[in-house]
């Protein structure tokens, strides 16, 4: 139910006096459209669809018709703007809406909106001013229908969305991985009092019961019993209490457990039971703590009873009781767990306290889409900016996004306001331009962790991890600055995005799990987010440029040496300059001063470095014994680095598989990260080497060589996050290897992945922390060759 | 009852229920006393029945029941009255003290006793009184306690009854039920805290569940809400006081109906919701106070009982215990409630002697005493 409280008062609670960072908080307001406003008792959530426009990096392929010269680079590299969809969503305080929505009015040019959705309970009593300031009319939506939609599209979207909280553990934090299917749930909102909804599908959900025991309760019955007013204070005071000084005990009733019927000792028989005839004085923080487990506790067992009543296992909680307090969320937990036997957990959200604004925005995009399609009929207009979301895949923009805990308006407003500043809690989401799948090919999608370290579990690493990334910075700054040589504000802009992303890695040292589980790849996916929010779209698109460049001209020499072997050696020699070439890699800190320092650092020297077998991980035996079988019916082939390693390393063996029988899918990355081959830049290279090696030039016409993006702008790879297409493919050509290549993707993440398929890992270890601690040295080797267990 | 002749147990006969609040004692005072037995009769016997009939109070604390007496009454093949007395439990030490005073323990008397208190005070009743506990299982003993009376007739009239048109002051009836054939049935203990038993057959019931929110927490709300000192000075202020003034409700939300969810506007949404704002707390009531906790504690367990009557596929749900005693509010709370949110389908059934089952079944234990 609603929490509508704290609103009333008229305008004098109104803080006009603080001036707002445009650059920072209401960004985007230039293109804006669509908005969407959640008032809730304390807090307001402001939601709006907005374009960015950024530069990316394009590549052309020149036309070689004809004359060929030797200066001429390879292909054209140009920065464009692109337009990209982004969904804004601020959160503060209700103090300041008037200002906020002055602010929003000034800086808002260029809008055809006239509408603005509203929902949560306070919407009715702003109606007025939101008209008066925006000059847009109030569009009032159902909060229950704006918290469900919300709560979908945030399952669907943001991994490691959902938590379970583990009072005293390290971390405190469990994220959930995503279910493919997230029907069907329970959501049990906790506002001034406590609503259950079942949600059985996108449009089908029912609240199935509900109690007015809720936030309200402790709240109201907190202030008279304490004389405390405000509901973080209680909660405070809560924290410090013991409520069996009120409670009545099993044990004082019985002098111990209730044996026969397994009830221990510290059981509470009956809440303030011991207010009841104890003459005495209870202090203000037993009661308040007494009061806390009465009301968690409750709230715990009704959810309990209809979980079990409608056989459901995934239990949400939201509402103000929870958002992100520890104590709220310790004592629901612990009281689930009391009354399922662990059998049911409660699980909380890390954008909780967005899903009103998300639901309310969505209600209106997709009307909206509903009238564009109309328009589009009429006007037969090729593409519908913006239509409804729900078609699309979004994605959690880390550069945007405060994080969990990071910066939180509800929990300190005391430090707060002694500091003097204002926060605002912000999550930002990127619109993707493909629709994101998991891959067919696992063996069980519910269970895959596409990381293989978490570093909020482990310490140790996330030490080393953080230090790393922190001492990479001044490569990262200096690189962004190289690649852009003709733009004077590069420099500015590289330094803004140090600043932006050390105070990222401050904020993960200090919370770890303010965007999900910290993992190497969320630590590299900030920093790629953090680069193109200042514009750097792709650092190392030069360099990309001159390898390819200069790999190309080795290539057939490189075919032809091993063309002369004998069978047996030339499968040897064709994984050992796989993995050769996959030491060419910017993104090792080891492997980018070899390259800046000696450009001689070539294949040959890449393949004398090479660990000598066995290696690290060994299942090069296997692998041969398997191709001497039967050839693969479709090999899919996650590809890793530009120039040495894709030109020499993968096409060499890919064009051994094509002479097998095999068909090749080689999967890239749909946008630039690091130097990481790129799906444009890979079409104008296979291009190239189809004109000069027959093998290919009759795979690719003949369509047994095909080329697909992956969906991903990672250095890393979430097998549950790719492009549809893809995995269409996949399951038409009935795909029965996945290579997949390099440290970030084979290592860092999927090294346990199972499929159910054959699948290849294989990288060399470019970091000696990383080696060390799987028991090798820097440039080990790791050959991972397995086959679904039958 | 199949009554064995051949060795029963001497007098008195007691069952006593000490649980977290009240001790519930039922004595049974025989009305078929030989001329012989009278001669016979100890002293102290004589004295401790003579003080037990001849009163309806006891100390301060101390009161009987006497229209809850059952007259009459054939046990174990004696005829008598059953009587039925209750006092705090924090005065369970003085009447240890009084047992010692009136040599009870020379009378060779089994003394059957359940609740929490039966083992808490074991040692207590040992040392002070000399006296040895017959503990028996406290929901053994309500169940097998409720079973016995819930038979039709209660001195002429029946024991079990519900409320029609529970809402309605002019049109409120309390009516007579059959509970012949009580099987299944829900039983809702609401003494201190509230436990919640399916009841199969006679042998044949378990503890579904339970909640810590009962008797106890409404009194000990209320006498820090309020400061008033006992059950009927807490029910007193709550007969006389408006929750909707501390409540809010769900048309304080939405204006009226919550039509997306089918939720009245009557509906409280939140308890104590407007407690949150200064103003409503200045202008509020103790006697408002009194009656928001009442409401808030009694539809809690209504909607708990019905949630489990569901899961369990029972329709009939009986509620007990001393938290119902003079309480008409909450029966009435109770019945609409179950009535509205189960649509008709679920009955709320009350008995006369609500909080004495227990102490009842404890009394039957004298049956199994060799």
């Amino acid at each position: 139910m609603a929490a509508c409280s704290r609103i009333g008062g008229g305008g004098h609670s109104m803080d006009k006096s603080i001036t707002l960072p445009p650059d920072e908080i209401f960004r985007n307001l230039e293109n804006a459209k669509r908005f969407a406003i959640d008032i809730g008792g304390s807090l307001t959530k402001l939601a709006y669809y907005s374009t960015v426009q950024h530069k990316v990096a394009k590549v052309r392929s020149f036309d070689h018709t004809g004359k060929e010269t030797e200066d001429e680079p390879l292909y054209e590299i140009s920065v464009q703007e692109e337009i990209t969809a982004r969904l804004h969503f601020i959160k503060f305080e209700n103090a300041y809406i008037e200002t906020c929505l002055d602010f929003v009015k000034d800086h808002l040019v260029n809008t055809e909106t006239k509408v603005i959705k509203a929902t949560g309970g306070g919407a009715h009593k702003f109606k007025d001013l939101l008209e008066k300031k925006l000059k847009l009319k109030v569009d009032k939506e159902d909060e229950m229908s704006c918290l469900i939609k919300g709560c979908n599209f945030v399952l669907k979207n943001i991994p490691h969305e959902a938590f379970v909280y583990v009072k005293h553990a390290e971390p405190e934090f469990r994220f959930q991985t995503t279910h493919p299917d997230i029907f069907p749930y329970l959501l049990i909102n906790i506002g001034s009092g406590v609503s259950i909804v079942k949600v059985e599908s996108e449009d089908k959900f029912e609240r199935i019961g509900g109690s007015s025991i809720g936030g309200g309760t402790f709240w109201g019955l907190g202030a008279l019993l304490t004389k405390t007013k405000r509901f973080d204070e209680l909660l405070q005071l809560a924290s410090r209490g013991q409520h069996t000084s009120v409670d009545m005990l099993v044990k004082d009733i019985y002098g111990g457990a209730y044996g026969s019927l397994g009830l221990t000792g510290d059981l509470i028989a009956s809440s303030f039971g011991k207010s009841a005839t104890a003459d005495k004085e209870f202090s203000k923080e037993d009661m308040a703590k007494s009061l806390l487990h009465m009301i968690s506790n409750d709230i715990g067992q009704l959810a309990c009873l209809y979980a079990k009543l409608h056989n459901l296992s995934r239990v949400y909680f939201g509402g103000f009781f929870i958002r992100g307090h520890p104590v709220t969320m310790h004592t629901i937990t612990y009281s689930i767990n009391f009354f399922t036997k662990g059998e049911v957990q409660a699980l909380f959200l890390r954008h909780e306290g967005y899903l009103g604004a998300i639901g309310a925005f969505l209600k209106g995009a997709e009307e909206d889409s509903k009238f564009e399609l109309q328009g589009r009929r009429l006007r037969s207009v090729v593409s519908v900016p913006g239509a409804d979301p729900n078609q699309y895949s979004w994605g959690e923009n880390y550069a945007g996004s405060s994080g969990l805990m990071s910066v939180s308006p509800d929990m300190f407003p005391m430090q707060r306001t002694r500091s003097g500043t204002l926060q605002f809690d912000m999550l930002e989401m990127d619109r993707l331009e493909r629709q994101l799948v998991n891959l067919p090919l696992l063996l069980d999608s519910s269970s895959y962790i596409p990381d293989t370290m978490d570093l909020t579990e482990d310490a140790m690493a996330r030490e080393y991890w953080l230090s790393c990334f922190e001492e990479a910075l001044d490569g990262v700054v200096k690189r962004a600055v190289a690649s852009q040589p003709d733009l004077q504000d590069a420099r500015e802009r590289a330094e803004k995005f140090r600043l932006k992303y050390r105070h990222k890695l401050q904020t993960l040292r200090h919370q770890p799990c303010a965007y999900g589980s910290l993992t190497v790849r969320s630590l590299l996916d900030t920093r790629e987010h953090c680069l193109n929010e200042f514009n750097f779209p792709d650092p190392y698109s030069q360099i990309k440029q001159r390898e390819n460049d200069l790999a190309l001209r080795y290539f057939q020499k490189v075919v032809r040496s091993v063309e002369m072997l004998n069978w047996e050696d030339r499968q040897f020699a064709l994984v050992k300059g796989l993995l050769a070439g996959n030491m060419f890699d910017w993104g090792a800190k080891a492997v980018s001063d070899v390259l800046e320092t000696d450009p001689a650092f070539g294949f040959d020297e890449a393949k004398r470095q090479l660990q000598e077998r066995p290696w690290l991980v060994d299942s090069y035996s296997k692998w041969i014994e398997r191709l001497k079988g039967p050839p693969h019916k479709c090999a899919l082939f996650f590809v890793d680095n530009s120039g040495i390693d894709i030109i020499l390393g993968v096409f060499p063996l890919v064009r051994e598989l094509l002479c097998r029988g095999t068909e090749v899918v080689l999967a890239s990355n749909s946008g630039p990260a690091l130097n990481d081959v790129t799906y444009n830049e890979l079409q104008i290279l296979t291009e190239r080497i189809a004109a000069m090696d027959s093998v290919i030039h009759s795979g690719i016409t003949k369509e047994r060589l095909i080329l697909v993006q992956s969906g991903s702008s990672s250095p890393c790879l979430d097998l549950s996050r790719l492009d549809k297409g893809l995995a269409t493919l996949v399951r038409e050509r009935h795909t029965d290897l996945v290579v997949i290549e390099g440290m970030g993707r084979a290592i860092h993440t999927n090294y346990y992945a199972v499929l159910r398929c054959e699948s290849l890992k294989l990288a060399v270890i470019k970091n000696s922390w990383l080696a060390e601690r799987l028991g090798g040295k820097i440039y080990s080797v790791v050959f991972k060759y397995e086959q679904p267990s039958k | 009852m199949k009554i064995k002749d051949a060795k029963k147990p001497s007098f008195p006969w007691f069952g006593m229920d000490i649980g977290g609040t009240l001790v519930k004692l039922v004595y049974f005072e025989p009305i078929d006393i030989s001329a012989e037995e009278e001669q016979e009769e100890v002293e102290s016997l004589k004295s401790i029945r003579k003080y037990l009939t001849s009163n309806v109070a006891y100390g301060s604390t101390g009161i009987r029941d006497t229209h809850l007496e059952l007259k009459n009454h054939t046990l174990l093949g004696r005829r008598g009255n059953l009587h039925f007395i209750r006092f705090p439990t924090h005065d369970l030490p003085t009447f240890i003290q009084m047992g010692h005073d009136k040599n009870f323990s020379t009378l060779h008397t089994v003394l059957c006793a359940t609740g929490g208190g039966a083992y808490k005070f074991e040692q207590e009743f040992r040392t002070i009184g000399n006296l040895q506990l017959h503990k028996k299982d406290e929901l053994d003993c309500l169940v097998k306690g409720l079973l016995y009376i819930d038979s039709p007739s209660f001195n002429g009239q029946a024991e079990c009854y519900y409320y029609e048109n529970a809402m309605e002051p002019e049109k409120c009836r309390k009516m007579p039920y059959n509970l012949e054939d009580p099987y299944p049935l829900l039983v809702v203990n609401i003494g201190s805290g509230v436990s919640i038993l399916a009841v199969y057959s006679k042998d044949n019931y378990k503890r579904v569940s339970g909640t810590s929110l009962g008797g106890g927490t409404f009194l000990g709300l209320c006498s820090l809400l309020t400061g008033c000192d006992s059950f009927e000075e807490a029910l007193e202020m709550a007969s006389k006081g408006d929750s909707t003034r501390a409540d809010k409700l769900v048309k304080d939300i939405y204006g009226g109906h919550y039509e997306r969810f089918d939720l009245p506007g009557w509906a409280v949404a939140s308890s104590f919701g407007n407690m949150i704002h200064k103003e409503k707390r200045d202008a509020v009531s103790k006697e408002d106070l009194a009656r928001a906790t009442l409401v808030t504690i009694t539809n809690n367990i209504g909607w708990i009982a019905k949630m489990c009557a569901v899961s369990e596929k029972i329709d009939r749900v009986v509620f007990v215990g001393n938290f119902l005693r003079v309480n008409t509010l909450s029966m009435k709370l109770l019945s609409d409630a179950l009535k509205y949110w189960s649509h008709g389908q679920q009955k709320a059934l009350f008995l006369e002697h609500e909080g004495y089952f227990g102490a009842v079944g404890a009394l039957l234990g004298l049956l199994d005493v060799d």
